[in-house]
Protein backbone atom coordinates (compact mmCIF):
# COMPACT_ATOMS: atom_id res chain seq x y z
CA UNK A 1 0.00 0.00 0.00
CA UNK A 2 1.90 3.32 -1.16
CA UNK A 3 0.20 5.84 0.53
CA UNK A 4 -2.46 4.48 3.32
CA UNK A 5 -3.34 8.40 4.28
CA UNK A 6 -4.73 8.94 1.00
CA UNK A 7 -7.37 6.84 1.21
CA UNK A 8 -11.57 7.18 2.05
CA UNK A 9 -12.98 5.93 5.10
CA UNK A 10 -14.90 3.76 2.52
CA UNK A 11 -11.89 2.37 1.23
CA UNK A 12 -9.37 2.18 3.95
CA UNK A 13 -12.19 -0.24 5.18
CA UNK A 14 -12.09 -2.24 2.24
CA UNK A 15 -8.15 -2.29 2.36
CA UNK A 16 -8.18 -3.64 5.72
CA UNK A 17 -10.92 -5.94 5.04
CA UNK A 18 -8.94 -7.57 2.11
CA UNK A 19 -6.21 -7.32 4.38
CA UNK A 20 -3.86 -5.31 2.39
CA UNK A 21 -3.12 -3.68 5.36
CA UNK A 22 -3.16 -3.81 8.91
CA UNK A 23 -5.04 -1.59 11.31
CA UNK A 24 -1.38 -0.83 12.88
CA UNK A 25 -0.02 -0.05 9.60
CA UNK A 26 -2.63 2.49 8.93
CA UNK A 27 -2.47 4.28 12.46
CA UNK A 28 0.98 3.88 12.40
CA UNK A 29 0.85 5.90 8.73
CA UNK A 30 -0.97 8.72 10.05
CA UNK A 31 0.69 8.82 13.41
CA UNK A 32 3.90 9.50 10.76
CA UNK A 33 2.06 12.04 8.68
CA UNK A 34 0.91 14.00 11.40
CA UNK A 35 4.52 14.13 12.95
CA UNK A 36 6.22 15.24 9.71
CA UNK A 37 3.49 17.41 8.66
CA UNK A 38 1.47 19.00 11.96
CA UNK A 39 3.52 21.57 13.08
CA UNK A 40 3.13 24.39 9.77
CA UNK A 41 -0.70 23.56 9.87
CA UNK A 42 -1.54 23.22 13.52
CA UNK A 43 -4.18 21.41 12.95
CA UNK A 44 -3.82 18.98 16.07
CA UNK A 45 -3.78 20.40 19.63
CA UNK A 46 -2.72 16.66 20.75
CA UNK A 47 -1.31 13.78 18.99
CA UNK A 48 -2.62 10.58 21.18
CA UNK A 49 0.00 8.14 19.48
CA UNK A 50 0.33 5.11 22.47
CA UNK A 51 -3.22 5.16 22.87
CA UNK A 52 -4.14 5.14 19.24
CA UNK A 53 -1.86 2.38 18.06
CA UNK A 54 -3.29 0.42 21.59
CA UNK A 55 -6.79 0.86 20.04
CA UNK A 56 -5.38 -0.15 16.20
CA UNK A 57 -3.90 -3.89 17.91
CA UNK A 58 -7.45 -4.00 19.40
CA UNK A 59 -8.95 -3.46 15.82
CA UNK A 60 -6.72 -6.08 14.36
CA UNK A 61 -7.24 -9.04 16.73
CA UNK A 62 -11.10 -8.04 16.26
CA UNK A 63 -10.45 -8.24 12.32
CA UNK A 64 -8.95 -11.76 12.40
CA UNK A 65 -11.86 -13.07 14.25
CA UNK A 66 -13.94 -11.66 11.64
CA UNK A 67 -15.72 -9.66 14.45
CA UNK A 68 -14.68 -6.37 12.76
CA UNK A 69 -17.46 -3.64 14.02
CA UNK A 70 -18.65 -0.46 11.32
CA UNK A 71 -15.42 1.87 11.55
CA UNK A 72 -12.72 -1.07 13.08
CA UNK A 73 -9.66 0.24 12.60
CA UNK A 74 -10.58 3.79 10.77
CA UNK A 75 -8.10 6.76 12.32
CA UNK A 76 -10.00 9.56 12.98
CA UNK A 77 -9.06 13.13 14.62
CA UNK A 78 -11.52 14.63 17.23
CA UNK A 79 -11.97 18.50 17.89
CA UNK A 80 -11.12 19.28 21.66
CA UNK A 81 -14.77 20.16 22.29
CA UNK A 82 -15.74 16.53 22.73
CA UNK A 83 -14.80 15.46 25.96
CA UNK A 84 -12.42 11.96 25.80
CA UNK A 85 -11.69 10.18 29.10
CA UNK A 86 -8.41 10.60 30.36
CA UNK A 87 -7.06 12.79 27.53
CA UNK A 88 -6.41 16.51 28.56
CA UNK A 89 -9.99 18.40 26.38
CA UNK A 90 -9.50 22.18 26.69
CA UNK A 91 -11.87 23.47 24.08
CA UNK A 92 -8.82 25.62 22.96
CA UNK A 93 -9.24 27.67 25.83
CA UNK A 94 -6.24 29.10 28.75
CA UNK A 95 -9.08 28.73 31.04
CA UNK A 96 -9.48 25.04 31.35
CA UNK A 97 -5.75 24.51 31.47
CA UNK A 98 -4.83 21.25 31.60
CA UNK A 99 -8.37 19.51 32.15
CA UNK A 100 -9.21 15.49 31.74
CA UNK A 101 -11.87 14.77 31.56
CA UNK A 102 -13.22 11.65 34.12
CA UNK A 103 -15.88 10.65 31.45
CA UNK A 104 -16.44 10.49 27.33
CA UNK A 105 -18.50 12.37 25.17
CA UNK A 106 -21.38 10.18 23.99
CA UNK A 107 -20.46 10.90 20.03
CA UNK A 108 -16.76 9.84 20.47
CA UNK A 109 -18.30 6.68 22.72
CA UNK A 110 -20.16 5.85 19.93
CA UNK A 111 -17.51 6.14 17.82
CA UNK A 112 -14.97 4.01 19.87
CA UNK A 113 -17.60 1.62 20.20
CA UNK A 114 -17.67 0.75 16.35
CA UNK A 115 -13.84 -0.37 16.69
CA UNK A 116 -12.41 3.72 15.67
CA UNK A 117 -8.96 4.69 16.11
CA UNK A 118 -8.49 8.32 17.92
CA UNK A 119 -5.34 10.21 16.60
CA UNK A 120 -5.58 13.13 18.42
CA UNK A 121 -7.26 15.98 19.51
CA UNK A 122 -8.12 18.74 16.60
CA UNK A 123 -7.38 22.87 17.35
CA UNK A 124 -10.73 24.85 17.31
CA UNK A 125 -11.59 28.35 18.16
CA UNK A 126 -11.75 29.03 21.38
CA UNK A 127 -15.11 27.45 23.07
CA UNK A 128 -16.65 27.22 19.07
CA UNK A 129 -16.73 30.97 18.91
CA UNK A 130 -15.08 32.08 15.86
CA UNK A 131 -15.18 31.80 11.66
CA UNK A 132 -11.58 31.19 11.17
CA UNK A 133 -9.77 29.52 14.03
CA UNK A 134 -7.73 32.62 15.07
CA UNK A 135 -8.85 32.56 18.48
CA UNK A 136 -7.68 29.61 19.75
CA UNK A 137 -5.36 29.44 22.23
CA UNK A 138 -2.69 27.11 21.01
CA UNK A 139 -2.48 29.36 17.68
CA UNK A 140 -4.00 29.55 14.22
CA UNK A 141 -4.55 26.63 12.21
CA UNK A 142 -3.24 27.13 8.74
CA UNK A 143 -5.48 26.08 5.32
CA UNK A 144 -3.63 23.10 4.01
CA UNK A 145 -4.77 24.75 0.75
CA UNK A 146 -2.65 28.65 -0.86
CA UNK A 147 -3.72 30.66 -3.08
CA UNK A 148 -2.40 30.07 -7.17
CA UNK A 149 1.05 31.61 -7.60
CA UNK A 150 -0.77 34.11 -10.28
CA UNK A 151 -2.75 35.13 -7.89
CA UNK A 152 -0.60 37.69 -5.77
CA UNK A 153 -0.33 36.65 -2.27
CA UNK A 154 0.44 33.27 -3.20
CA UNK A 155 2.51 32.65 -0.19
CA UNK A 156 0.26 34.05 2.45
CA UNK A 157 -1.44 31.53 5.27
CA UNK A 158 -5.05 30.91 4.90
CA UNK A 159 -7.51 30.33 7.33
CA UNK A 160 -9.50 27.02 7.03
CA UNK A 161 -12.42 28.54 8.54
CA UNK A 162 -14.28 28.05 11.90
CA UNK A 163 -14.65 26.81 14.56
CA UNK A 164 -13.53 23.63 13.26
CA UNK A 165 -10.79 24.61 11.90
CA UNK A 166 -8.11 22.04 12.91
CA UNK A 167 -11.11 19.39 12.03
CA UNK A 168 -11.34 20.34 7.87
CA UNK A 169 -7.79 21.25 7.94
CA UNK A 170 -6.84 17.52 8.79
CA UNK A 171 -8.88 15.99 6.37
CA UNK A 172 -7.81 17.80 3.47
CA UNK A 173 -4.27 17.25 4.45
CA UNK A 174 -4.87 14.04 4.92
CA UNK A 175 -3.76 13.94 8.62
CA UNK A 176 -7.03 11.82 9.46
CA UNK A 177 -9.37 9.71 7.54
CA UNK A 178 -12.39 11.58 9.12
CA UNK A 179 -12.90 13.63 11.90
CA UNK A 180 -15.58 14.84 14.51
CA UNK A 181 -16.73 18.66 14.63
CA UNK A 182 -19.58 20.78 16.18
CA UNK A 183 -21.59 23.30 14.84
CA UNK A 184 -23.56 26.08 16.60
CA UNK A 185 -23.54 29.04 13.20
CA UNK A 186 -21.82 27.42 10.45
CA UNK A 187 -18.70 26.16 12.29
CA UNK A 188 -18.89 22.66 10.34
CA UNK A 189 -20.63 23.80 7.25
CA UNK A 190 -17.99 26.61 6.55
CA UNK A 191 -14.42 25.31 6.93
CA UNK A 192 -15.60 22.22 5.06
CA UNK A 193 -16.75 24.78 2.09
CA UNK A 194 -13.30 26.35 2.26
CA UNK A 195 -11.01 23.44 2.74
CA UNK A 196 -12.46 21.12 0.03
CA UNK A 197 -14.06 18.74 2.35
CA UNK A 198 -17.97 17.38 3.25
CA UNK A 199 -19.47 18.81 6.46
CA UNK A 200 -23.00 17.76 7.58
CA UNK A 201 -24.46 19.61 10.61
CA UNK A 202 -27.57 16.72 11.32
CA UNK A 203 -31.09 18.30 12.93
CA UNK A 204 -31.01 19.56 16.15
CA UNK A 205 -31.25 16.80 18.28
CA UNK A 206 -29.60 13.69 15.81
CA UNK A 207 -26.35 13.67 17.67
CA UNK A 208 -26.19 13.94 21.60
CA UNK A 209 -24.48 17.18 23.20
CA UNK A 210 -23.79 15.28 26.58
CA UNK A 211 -20.18 15.34 27.21
CA UNK A 212 -19.40 18.04 24.15
CA UNK A 213 -18.02 21.82 25.58
CA UNK A 214 -21.45 23.28 25.41
CA UNK A 215 -21.46 26.75 23.59
CA UNK A 216 -25.24 27.68 22.58
CA UNK A 217 -27.18 25.26 24.13
CA UNK A 218 -30.18 25.36 21.21
CA UNK A 219 -28.17 25.48 18.27
CA UNK A 220 -24.86 22.95 18.69
CA UNK A 221 -25.31 19.72 17.12
CA UNK A 222 -21.90 17.23 16.40
CA UNK A 223 -21.42 16.35 12.93
CA UNK A 224 -18.59 14.92 10.78
CA UNK A 225 -16.14 16.20 8.28
CA UNK A 226 -14.93 14.37 5.52
CA UNK A 227 -13.13 13.41 2.25
CA UNK A 228 -16.35 11.77 0.54
CA UNK A 229 -20.35 12.02 0.63
CA UNK A 230 -20.11 8.47 1.21
CA UNK A 231 -17.64 8.79 4.30
CA UNK A 232 -20.02 11.34 6.17
CA UNK A 233 -22.86 9.36 6.11
CA UNK A 234 -20.70 6.01 7.41
CA UNK A 235 -19.28 9.11 10.19
CA UNK A 236 -23.22 10.23 11.28
CA UNK A 237 -24.91 7.23 11.25
CA UNK A 238 -21.67 5.91 13.88
CA UNK A 239 -22.14 9.64 15.57
CA UNK A 240 -25.87 9.84 15.81
CA UNK A 241 -28.50 8.23 18.14
CA UNK A 242 -30.53 8.41 21.31
CA UNK A 243 -29.02 9.66 24.57
CA UNK A 244 -30.94 9.58 27.77
CA UNK A 245 -28.49 11.49 28.94
CA UNK A 246 -28.91 14.62 26.68
CA UNK A 247 -32.67 15.84 27.52
CA UNK A 248 -32.58 17.30 24.03
CA UNK A 249 -31.40 14.36 22.36
CA UNK A 250 -34.47 12.94 19.71
CA UNK A 251 -35.43 9.49 20.63
CA UNK A 252 -35.46 8.38 16.47
CA UNK A 253 -33.82 5.61 15.06
CA UNK A 254 -30.82 6.40 13.02
CA UNK A 255 -31.92 5.15 9.37
CA UNK A 256 -28.48 3.75 7.35
CA UNK A 257 -27.24 6.62 5.60
CA UNK A 258 -24.56 5.16 3.47
CA UNK A 259 -27.68 3.77 1.37
CA UNK A 260 -28.93 7.33 0.25
CA UNK A 261 -25.40 7.69 -1.02
CA UNK A 262 -26.02 8.12 -4.93
CA UNK A 263 -29.90 7.59 -4.74
CA UNK A 264 -31.18 9.54 -8.08
CA UNK A 265 -32.62 13.10 -7.68
CA UNK A 266 -34.99 12.28 -10.38
CA UNK A 267 -38.10 14.46 -9.52
CA UNK A 268 -36.86 15.87 -6.51
CA UNK A 269 -37.76 18.87 -5.83
CA UNK A 270 -34.74 21.69 -5.45
CA UNK A 271 -35.69 25.25 -3.93
CA UNK A 272 -33.79 28.26 -4.55
CA UNK A 273 -34.27 30.92 -1.73
CA UNK A 274 -34.02 34.08 -3.67
CA UNK A 275 -32.60 36.04 -0.04
CA UNK A 276 -29.63 34.26 -0.39
CA UNK A 277 -29.19 36.20 -3.49
CA UNK A 278 -26.54 39.05 -1.64
CA UNK A 279 -25.58 42.56 -2.85
CA UNK A 280 -22.52 42.77 -4.18
CA UNK A 281 -22.09 38.66 -3.83
CA UNK A 282 -18.93 37.49 -5.50
CA UNK A 283 -19.64 36.30 -9.21
CA UNK A 284 -17.89 33.42 -8.77
CA UNK A 285 -20.17 32.52 -5.80
CA UNK A 286 -22.94 33.23 -8.36
CA UNK A 287 -22.07 31.24 -10.85
CA UNK A 288 -21.31 28.19 -9.07
CA UNK A 289 -24.90 28.76 -7.52
CA UNK A 290 -25.73 28.43 -10.85
CA UNK A 291 -23.54 25.58 -11.82
CA UNK A 292 -25.60 23.92 -9.22
CA UNK A 293 -28.36 24.46 -10.05
CA UNK A 294 -27.98 23.54 -13.73
CA UNK A 295 -26.09 19.88 -12.70
CA UNK A 296 -29.21 19.35 -10.48
CA UNK A 297 -31.34 19.97 -12.74
CA UNK A 298 -29.41 17.35 -15.36
CA UNK A 299 -29.47 14.67 -13.12
CA UNK A 300 -33.39 15.10 -12.77
CA UNK A 301 -34.51 17.49 -10.04
CA UNK A 302 -37.10 20.22 -10.53
CA UNK A 303 -35.25 23.60 -9.42
CA UNK A 304 -37.83 26.16 -7.96
CA UNK A 305 -37.11 29.81 -6.76
CA UNK A 306 -38.65 29.91 -3.56
CA UNK A 307 -38.60 32.71 -0.28
CA UNK A 308 -37.52 32.58 2.88
CA UNK A 309 -38.42 36.21 3.89
CA UNK A 310 -36.92 36.27 7.41
CA UNK A 311 -33.27 35.32 5.71
CA UNK A 312 -31.76 38.56 6.28
CA UNK A 313 -32.70 38.78 10.15
CA UNK A 314 -30.68 35.48 11.10
CA UNK A 315 -27.32 36.81 11.55
CA UNK A 316 -28.23 39.40 14.07
CA UNK A 317 -30.85 37.36 15.56
CA UNK A 318 -28.18 34.58 16.01
CA UNK A 319 -25.28 37.11 17.42
CA UNK A 320 -27.98 37.83 20.21
CA UNK A 321 -29.14 34.50 21.27
CA UNK A 322 -25.70 32.62 20.61
CA UNK A 323 -23.85 35.60 23.09
CA UNK A 324 -26.65 34.88 25.39
CA UNK A 325 -27.00 31.24 25.84
CA UNK A 326 -22.63 31.24 25.85
CA UNK A 327 -22.64 33.76 28.78
CA UNK A 328 -25.16 31.26 30.54
CA UNK A 329 -22.96 28.08 29.29
CA UNK A 330 -19.33 30.04 30.58
CA UNK A 331 -20.51 30.48 33.84
CA UNK A 332 -19.22 27.39 35.07
CA UNK A 333 -15.63 28.51 34.00
CA UNK A 334 -14.64 29.97 37.46
CA UNK A 335 -11.19 28.62 38.71
CA UNK A 336 -13.28 26.52 41.26
CA UNK A 337 -13.64 22.69 40.46
CA UNK A 338 -11.43 22.83 37.08
CA UNK A 339 -9.57 24.68 35.15
CA UNK A 340 -7.08 27.78 35.46
CA UNK A 341 -7.24 29.49 38.94
CA UNK A 342 -5.94 33.36 39.76
CA UNK A 343 -5.77 34.43 42.78
CA UNK A 344 -7.57 37.26 44.24
CA UNK A 345 -8.78 39.44 46.78
CA UNK A 346 -11.51 37.49 47.88
CA UNK A 347 -14.01 35.01 46.28
CA UNK A 348 -15.20 37.19 43.51
CA UNK A 349 -11.74 38.84 43.00
CA UNK A 350 -10.45 34.96 41.78
CA UNK A 351 -13.40 34.74 39.16
CA UNK A 352 -12.83 38.26 37.71
CA UNK A 353 -9.06 37.44 37.64
CA UNK A 354 -9.24 33.97 36.72
CA UNK A 355 -12.18 35.00 33.97
CA UNK A 356 -10.33 37.80 32.92
CA UNK A 357 -6.97 36.01 32.13
CA UNK A 358 -8.41 32.52 31.19
CA UNK A 359 -10.90 34.08 28.12
CA UNK A 360 -10.06 35.21 25.06
CA UNK A 361 -10.94 38.23 23.43
CA UNK A 362 -13.69 36.91 21.09
CA UNK A 363 -15.16 34.71 23.79
CA UNK A 364 -15.02 38.00 26.39
CA UNK A 365 -16.77 39.97 23.74
CA UNK A 366 -19.71 37.15 23.63
CA UNK A 367 -20.09 36.94 26.82
CA UNK A 368 -20.33 40.60 27.95
CA UNK A 369 -22.96 41.14 25.01
CA UNK A 370 -24.67 37.91 26.41
CA UNK A 371 -24.75 39.36 29.21
CA UNK A 372 -26.06 42.51 28.61
CA UNK A 373 -29.12 41.00 26.24
CA UNK A 374 -29.87 39.39 29.35
CA UNK A 375 -29.52 41.70 31.86
CA UNK A 376 -32.68 43.39 33.50
CA UNK A 377 -34.16 46.24 31.07
CA UNK A 378 -33.05 44.68 27.98
CA UNK A 379 -33.98 41.08 28.11
CA UNK A 380 -37.75 41.83 25.94
CA UNK A 381 -35.56 44.32 23.71
CA UNK A 382 -33.36 41.67 22.41
CA UNK A 383 -32.79 38.46 23.57
CA UNK A 384 -37.17 38.20 23.26
CA UNK A 385 -37.14 40.02 20.44
CA UNK A 386 -34.39 37.68 18.72
CA UNK A 387 -36.74 34.46 19.83
CA UNK A 388 -39.70 35.81 18.00
CA UNK A 389 -38.03 36.29 15.29
CA UNK A 390 -36.30 32.71 15.34
CA UNK A 391 -39.86 31.86 15.15
CA UNK A 392 -40.03 33.77 12.16
CA UNK A 393 -37.66 32.11 10.34
CA UNK A 394 -38.11 28.49 11.74
CA UNK A 395 -41.54 29.29 9.56
CA UNK A 396 -40.47 30.36 6.87
CA UNK A 397 -38.67 27.17 6.37
CA UNK A 398 -41.88 25.18 7.14
CA UNK A 399 -43.60 27.23 4.46
CA UNK A 400 -41.56 26.65 1.74
CA UNK A 401 -40.71 22.53 2.56
CA UNK A 402 -44.75 22.13 1.94
CA UNK A 403 -43.66 23.16 -1.51
CA UNK A 404 -39.79 21.57 -2.05
CA UNK A 405 -37.77 18.88 -0.52
CA UNK A 406 -34.41 20.14 -0.13
CA UNK A 407 -32.93 23.89 -0.37
CA UNK A 408 -29.42 24.94 -2.70
CA UNK A 409 -27.60 27.76 -1.33
CA UNK A 410 -23.64 28.75 -1.72
CA UNK A 411 -22.16 27.36 1.76
CA UNK A 412 -19.77 31.00 2.12
CA UNK A 413 -19.57 34.75 0.72
CA UNK A 414 -16.22 33.30 -0.65
CA UNK A 415 -12.96 31.72 -0.42
CA UNK A 416 -10.42 31.17 2.36
CA UNK A 417 -9.20 34.39 3.66
CA UNK A 418 -5.87 35.04 4.87
CA UNK A 419 -4.86 35.06 8.56
CA UNK A 420 -5.20 38.43 10.24
CA UNK A 421 -7.14 39.97 7.26
CA UNK A 422 -10.82 40.13 8.86
CA UNK A 423 -9.52 39.99 12.74
CA UNK A 424 -9.51 43.60 12.85
CA UNK A 425 -13.54 44.03 12.68
CA UNK A 426 -15.87 41.81 14.57
CA UNK A 427 -18.85 42.20 12.65
CA UNK A 428 -17.04 41.35 9.14
CA UNK A 429 -16.30 37.96 10.85
CA UNK A 430 -19.64 37.55 11.58
CA UNK A 431 -20.68 37.83 8.07
CA UNK A 432 -18.69 34.69 6.86
CA UNK A 433 -21.96 32.65 8.23
CA UNK A 434 -24.54 34.49 6.66
CA UNK A 435 -25.40 31.37 4.84
CA UNK A 436 -25.19 29.33 7.50
CA UNK A 437 -26.76 30.58 10.61
CA UNK A 438 -30.52 30.15 9.32
CA UNK A 439 -30.13 26.86 8.88
CA UNK A 440 -28.59 26.26 12.91
CA UNK A 441 -31.50 28.99 13.90
CA UNK A 442 -34.32 26.64 12.36
CA UNK A 443 -32.50 23.24 13.88
CA UNK A 444 -32.74 22.06 10.55
CA UNK A 445 -29.76 19.49 8.80
CA UNK A 446 -27.05 21.38 6.68
CA UNK A 447 -24.24 19.64 4.37
CA UNK A 448 -21.48 21.59 2.54
CA UNK A 449 -19.97 19.79 -0.48
CA UNK A 450 -16.82 20.54 -2.56
CA UNK A 451 -18.05 22.22 -5.59
CA UNK A 452 -15.59 24.29 -7.10
CA UNK A 453 -12.25 26.29 -7.12
CA UNK A 454 -12.18 30.17 -6.91
CA UNK A 455 -10.00 31.83 -9.61
CA UNK A 456 -7.42 32.28 -6.53
CA UNK A 457 -7.54 28.09 -6.92
CA UNK A 458 -9.13 27.66 -3.50
CA UNK A 459 -11.85 25.41 -2.61
CA UNK A 460 -15.58 26.35 -2.83
CA UNK A 461 -18.55 24.34 -1.24
CA UNK A 462 -22.29 24.50 -2.42
CA UNK A 463 -24.92 23.96 0.96
CA UNK A 464 -27.74 21.79 0.84
CA UNK A 465 -30.85 22.46 3.69
CA UNK A 466 -33.00 19.74 4.23
CA UNK A 467 -35.84 18.60 6.26
CA UNK A 468 -35.81 17.94 10.13
CA UNK A 469 -34.68 14.46 10.27
CA UNK A 470 -34.18 14.41 6.32
CA UNK A 471 -30.44 13.85 6.28
CA UNK A 472 -31.12 10.86 3.32
CA UNK A 473 -32.03 13.62 1.28
CA UNK A 474 -28.84 15.60 1.62
CA UNK A 475 -26.71 12.48 1.18
CA UNK A 476 -29.11 11.79 -1.94
CA UNK A 477 -28.71 15.51 -3.36
CA UNK A 478 -25.26 16.37 -2.10
CA UNK A 479 -23.77 13.08 -3.62
CA UNK A 480 -24.91 14.45 -7.29
CA UNK A 481 -23.30 17.13 -7.15
CA UNK A 482 -20.27 15.29 -5.74
CA UNK A 483 -20.14 13.60 -8.97
CA UNK A 484 -20.79 16.32 -11.29
CA UNK A 485 -18.20 18.57 -9.89
CA UNK A 486 -15.92 15.89 -10.14
CA UNK A 487 -16.79 15.10 -13.86
CA UNK A 488 -16.82 19.13 -14.69
CA UNK A 489 -12.75 18.79 -13.16
CA UNK A 490 -12.07 16.19 -15.27
CA UNK A 491 -12.67 13.27 -13.14
CA UNK A 492 -11.55 14.58 -9.00
CA UNK A 493 -11.34 18.41 -8.08
CA UNK A 494 -7.93 18.96 -7.18
CA UNK A 495 -5.90 17.98 -3.83
CA UNK A 496 -3.84 20.60 -2.31
CA UNK A 497 0.33 20.17 -3.03
CA UNK A 498 1.77 18.73 0.50
CA UNK A 499 3.81 21.80 1.08
CA UNK A 500 3.77 20.99 4.81
CA UNK A 501 5.67 17.85 4.41
CA UNK A 502 8.45 19.32 2.51
CA UNK A 503 10.69 20.18 5.56
CA UNK A 504 11.40 16.56 6.16
CA UNK B 1 -26.91 51.72 20.24
CA UNK B 2 -24.19 52.96 22.02
CA UNK B 3 -23.07 51.76 24.94
CA UNK B 4 -21.15 54.22 27.69
CA UNK B 5 -17.97 52.97 29.87
CA UNK B 6 -19.48 52.58 33.19
CA UNK B 7 -22.27 50.25 31.33
CA UNK B 8 -19.19 48.42 30.20
CA UNK B 9 -18.03 47.70 33.83
CA UNK B 10 -21.23 47.21 35.04
CA UNK B 11 -21.98 43.98 32.27
CA UNK B 12 -18.02 42.62 33.53
CA UNK B 13 -18.99 43.11 37.00
CA UNK B 14 -21.96 40.85 36.21
CA UNK B 15 -20.23 38.45 34.08
CA UNK B 16 -17.27 38.27 36.70
CA UNK B 17 -15.11 39.35 34.30
CA UNK B 18 -11.66 41.83 35.37
CA UNK B 19 -11.21 44.72 32.64
CA UNK B 20 -8.67 46.92 32.32
CA UNK B 21 -8.88 50.55 31.37
CA UNK B 22 -8.01 50.14 27.57
CA UNK B 23 -10.08 46.94 27.46
CA UNK B 24 -12.70 49.14 28.88
CA UNK B 25 -12.42 51.88 26.12
CA UNK B 26 -12.06 48.99 22.93
CA UNK B 27 -15.12 46.81 24.46
CA UNK B 28 -17.41 50.17 24.61
CA UNK B 29 -16.55 50.40 20.77
CA UNK B 30 -16.63 46.95 19.97
CA UNK B 31 -20.14 46.15 22.39
CA UNK B 32 -21.73 49.67 20.87
CA UNK B 33 -21.04 48.43 16.89
CA UNK B 34 -22.66 44.76 17.59
CA UNK B 35 -25.44 46.35 19.75
CA UNK B 36 -25.98 48.66 16.40
CA UNK B 37 -25.87 46.16 14.03
CA UNK B 38 -28.49 44.30 16.09
CA UNK B 39 -30.77 46.65 16.24
CA UNK B 40 -32.34 46.17 12.70
CA UNK B 41 -34.08 43.17 14.26
CA UNK B 42 -36.49 46.37 15.23
CA UNK B 43 -37.61 46.21 11.67
CA UNK B 44 -39.25 43.02 12.26
CA UNK B 45 -42.92 42.85 12.91
CA UNK B 46 -43.61 40.54 15.88
CA UNK B 47 -47.16 41.04 17.51
CA UNK B 48 -48.25 37.92 17.96
CA UNK B 49 -45.05 35.52 17.36
CA UNK B 50 -44.40 33.25 20.49
CA UNK B 51 -40.46 33.28 20.82
CA UNK B 52 -39.09 30.24 19.80
CA UNK B 53 -37.94 27.95 22.90
CA UNK B 54 -37.01 24.67 21.09
CA UNK B 55 -35.67 23.92 17.69
CA UNK B 56 -37.55 20.88 17.51
CA UNK B 57 -41.18 19.97 18.83
CA UNK B 58 -40.59 18.06 22.00
CA UNK B 59 -41.90 17.49 25.31
CA UNK B 60 -39.08 17.55 27.95
CA UNK B 61 -38.47 13.41 28.90
CA UNK B 62 -38.86 12.70 32.61
CA UNK B 63 -36.94 9.45 34.35
CA UNK B 64 -38.05 7.48 37.05
CA UNK B 65 -37.02 8.73 40.45
CA UNK B 66 -33.96 6.03 41.00
CA UNK B 67 -30.44 6.97 42.05
CA UNK B 68 -28.64 5.17 38.92
CA UNK B 69 -24.95 7.67 39.32
CA UNK B 70 -22.41 8.60 42.45
CA UNK B 71 -20.37 7.96 44.50
CA UNK B 72 -17.81 9.24 42.52
CA UNK B 73 -16.17 12.23 44.58
CA UNK B 74 -12.61 11.40 43.47
CA UNK B 75 -13.99 12.05 40.15
CA UNK B 76 -15.22 15.19 40.55
CA UNK B 77 -12.38 16.27 42.47
CA UNK B 78 -9.87 15.45 40.07
CA UNK B 79 -9.12 18.50 38.17
CA UNK B 80 -9.85 20.85 41.10
CA UNK B 81 -7.02 23.58 41.64
CA UNK B 82 -7.15 23.26 45.09
CA UNK B 83 -8.65 20.99 47.52
CA UNK B 84 -9.01 19.84 51.00
CA UNK B 85 -10.06 16.07 51.60
CA UNK B 86 -13.18 16.35 49.15
CA UNK B 87 -13.88 19.70 49.21
CA UNK B 88 -13.34 22.36 47.08
CA UNK B 89 -11.27 25.17 48.90
CA UNK B 90 -11.99 29.00 47.47
CA UNK B 91 -10.91 32.27 49.50
CA UNK B 92 -12.87 33.19 52.43
CA UNK B 93 -16.23 34.70 51.30
CA UNK B 94 -16.12 38.38 52.82
CA UNK B 95 -19.59 39.15 54.89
Amino acid sequence: MTDPTKLTVAGAREALARKELSAVELTQAFLDAIEAGNAPLNAYVLATPEHALAQAAQSDKRIASGKARDLEGIPLGVKDLFCTKGIRTTACSKILGDFVPPYESTVTQNLWDRGAVMLGKLNNDEFAMGSSNETSAFGPVVNPWRRNKDAGNADADLVPGGSSGGSAAAVAADLCLAATATDTGGSIRQPAAITGTVGIKPTYGRCSRWGTVAFASSLDQAGPISKTLRDAAIMLKAMAGFDPKDSTSVDAPVPDYEKAVGKSVKGLKVGVPREYRKEGMGKEIEELWQQGMDWLKDAGAKITQVSLPHTRYALPAYYIVAPAECSSNLARYDGVRYGLRVPGEDLIGMYENTRAAGFGVEVKRRVLIGTYVLSAGYYDAYYLRAQKVRTLIKRDFDEVFRQVDVLLTPTTPGPAFGIGEQSGDPVQMYLNDVFTVTVNMAGLPGISVPAGMSSEGTPLGLQLIGKAFDEETLFRAGSAIEAAAAGAAGGALPKPDRWWMAAK
Amino acid sequence: MQVDEATVRRIARLARIRISDDEAVALKGELSEILQWVKQLDEVDIADVEPMTAAVEMTLRLRDDKVTDGERADDVIANAPMVDDHFFVVPKVVE
